[in-house]
């Protein structure tokens, strides 16, 4: 019989799965790795524990790997900590993988964007048991189901690797990925504090979150956690503002699912008009404030 | 010390690329290929490693198809000692191409493996983690710097909302993130004086049991045309009739 294990990191992360587990189409089980997630995700059980901080991944995926027994399908929601440990799990298990699952054709057949989101593959699952990741914007789900029965487990998780030291930069922005609006800069934006004054300034306007390319990130103007693309954060607000980004398809591969793609670009010919909603030819440091201007002057 | 790094031939990632008519694949013809981006920059860190420490040893390896021997010859023209190439028509997926690797790990024992995080063609991000598990190794992944310390390496690694610096004991493996360096140039000449470097072939010593493979490629849904606006009173008016801001 096929069953599902979900690994949440956080109970936020368990709501953001449900549609995935509802679009799958088959009983299951999360493990929620710290935190106490809702009741009435509609799972059979629920298994909260308190991991903080979160194991490194050979203790974690091992722990993992004993629980998985009975279960079809393992599946997280993409994200660098998943992809970290979800695909040691599978090494250990001897599991097949696909990573990034944006759409479901059956139990053993899902879609997934492979060469920077320019090509969607339709992939086959030939292995009794198969780990995933997944976009949770390709499942959304608002509804609440039926209680589970909540259980509380606790284990003692020992790594091989050994965690220093950590940063979190993190602040008041709603996360990145998830958030309902983002704007984000490119390599015009010369240096941190240009970026946090003009970028950030905007972003907090509309209670957004602030993104960045590679080129921006590579040249220190903005931290590596806000890159946004093939190789960084894949984002779906309802409205994406790129100020002075030109539109790789890299960067495209994070933003394809935004329902407003707003470009800000000094340079008519930039391939990210081909792909924004509305395109502004304009010198960003102008039109920024202009924007905001505009903005207080409607309220 | 003995630094393994793992390398795949990727089609040029800058280039534009459409699914085959019937959906089998990809329309590759005309592509340049390329090492893979992530791989060119986990070598280019075993080479520094290479340079800084004096006493170390860089295999490069890539199983694939004959033409991968191009990939392998720039990794030696970069700085790499010897390679290898383990020939096979077979399309591989991750835990294929990962035990294949895992054997050649048992063969010759690296204190490090050292490879990309992720492929730009399949973009799994998936072979450096299931090799790890397979050698029980401790991995960093999406490493952003290296330090070789008296038995092990100190890894910065990007994390999902910073950063966060691991210790790992040898034997171990680090996948190679874009900010970890900047790969060196090596123009054509180089490539020609590396010719004598040696390169061994070989089939591959594990046979393939696929877990996954792909049934057909598609092009993604296409974004509706957008349109220019003419000022920013015209964006934002916009943006308000459709409720986005
Ligand atoms: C393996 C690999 C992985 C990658 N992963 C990612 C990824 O995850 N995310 C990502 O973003 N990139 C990624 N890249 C890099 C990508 O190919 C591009 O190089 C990058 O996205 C370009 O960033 P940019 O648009 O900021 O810079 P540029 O391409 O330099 O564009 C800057 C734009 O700003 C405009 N401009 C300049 N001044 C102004 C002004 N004053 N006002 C308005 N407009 C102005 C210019 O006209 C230009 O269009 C990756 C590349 C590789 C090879
Ligand atoms: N055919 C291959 N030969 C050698 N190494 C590979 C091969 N495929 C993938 N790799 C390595 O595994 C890493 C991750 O690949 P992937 O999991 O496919 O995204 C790559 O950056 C390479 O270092």
């Amino acid at each position: 019989m096929e069953k599902l294990l979900l690994i949440s990191f956080n109970p936020s992360e368990a709501d953001q799965s449900i549609g995935f587990a509802k679009a799958l189409g088959i009983a299951f089980d999360v493990i929620c790795l710290n935190g106490m997630p809702a009741e009435d995700l509609g799972a059979e059980r629920v298994f909260d524990m308190e991991l903080s901080p979160i194991p490194t991944a050979d203790g974690l995926a091992q722990f993992m790997a004993g629980q998985t027994a009975g279960y079809s399908h393992i599946a997280a929601v993409s994200s660098m900590r998943s992809k970290d440990v979800m695909a040691r799990l599978a090494g250990l298990i001897d599991a097949g993988m696909v990573t990034d699952v944006i759409a479901i054709e059956s139990s053993k057949v899902f879609k997934r964007p492979i060469l920077a989101g320019s090509i969607i593959a339709v992939v086959e699952t030939l292995s009794e048991q198969t780990v995933l990741t997944f976009r949770p914007s390709g499942f959304p789900a608002n509804e609440r189901f039926g209680k589970s029965v909540m259980e509380n487990l606790s284990s003692e998780i020992a790594s091989k690797a050994l965690r220093v030291s950590e940063s979190v930069r993190g602040g008041a922005r709603p996360d990145l990925s998830q958030a309902k609006v983002v704007v984000s800069g490119g390599r015009p934006l010369r240096d941190a504090e240009t970026f946090e004054r003009v970028i950030g300034s905007l972003a907090d306007k509309l209670n957004g979150a602030v993104g960045a390319t590679r080129a921006a990130v590579d040249s220190g103007i903005a931290p590596n956690e806000l890159q946004v693309g093939q190789t960084g954060k894949i984002v779906a607000p309802d409205l994406y503002i790129a100020a002075g980004i030109s539109g790789s398809t890299q960067h495209m591969a994070g933003i394809k699912d935004s329902k407003i793609i707003v470009a800000i670009n000094k340079d008519a010919d930039a391939p990210i008009f081909e792909m924004a909603d509305y395109g502004l030819v304009a010198d960003l440091y102008d039109a920024i404030p202009a924007i905001e201007r505009e903005l207080e002057s409607g309220r | 010390m003995k630094i393994l790094v793992p390398i795949k031939r990727v089609v040029d990632p800058y280039s534009k690329l459409r699914p085959l008519a019937d959906g089998s694949g990809v329309d590759t013809t005309g592509v340049k290929f390329e090492i893979n981006p992530f791989d060119e920059i986990a070598i280019e860190e075993a080479v520094r490693l290479k340079e800084k420490l004096g006493n170390v040893e860089i295999l490069v390896v890539s199983i694939g198809k004959p033409e991968v021997e191009e990939q392998l010859r720039k990794a030696l023209a970069m700085g790499a000692d010897r390679a290898l190439l383990i020939e096979t028509e077979v399309d591989c997926d991750s835990p294929s191409i990962a035990k294949e690797l895992a054997a050649v790990a048992a063969e010759i024992n690296p204190e490090l493996i050292l490879m990309g995080k992720q492929a730009t063609d399949d973009d799994c991000n998936q072979v450096g983690q299931m090799l790890a598990a397979l050698t029980g190794r401790p991995q960093a992944t999406f490493a952003s710097k290296i330090t070789v310390v008296a038995d092990g390496v100190q890894v910065t690694r990007e994390t999902d909302d910073g950063e966060e610096v691991l210790e790992l004991h040898f034997p171990c493996l680090v996948t190679a993130d874009l900010r970890l360096n900047e790969p060196r140039y090596v123009a054509l000449p180089g490539i020609i004086k590396a010719r004598s470097k040696p390169l061994e072939r070989r089939q591959m010593a594990t046979s393939p049991v696929l877990k996954t493979r792909i049934l057909r490629v598609e092009s993604p849904p296409p974004r509706a045309a957008g349109q220019k606006v003419g000022s920013v009173q015209e964006l934002v008016a916009a943006l308000r009739s459709r409720g986005a801001i």
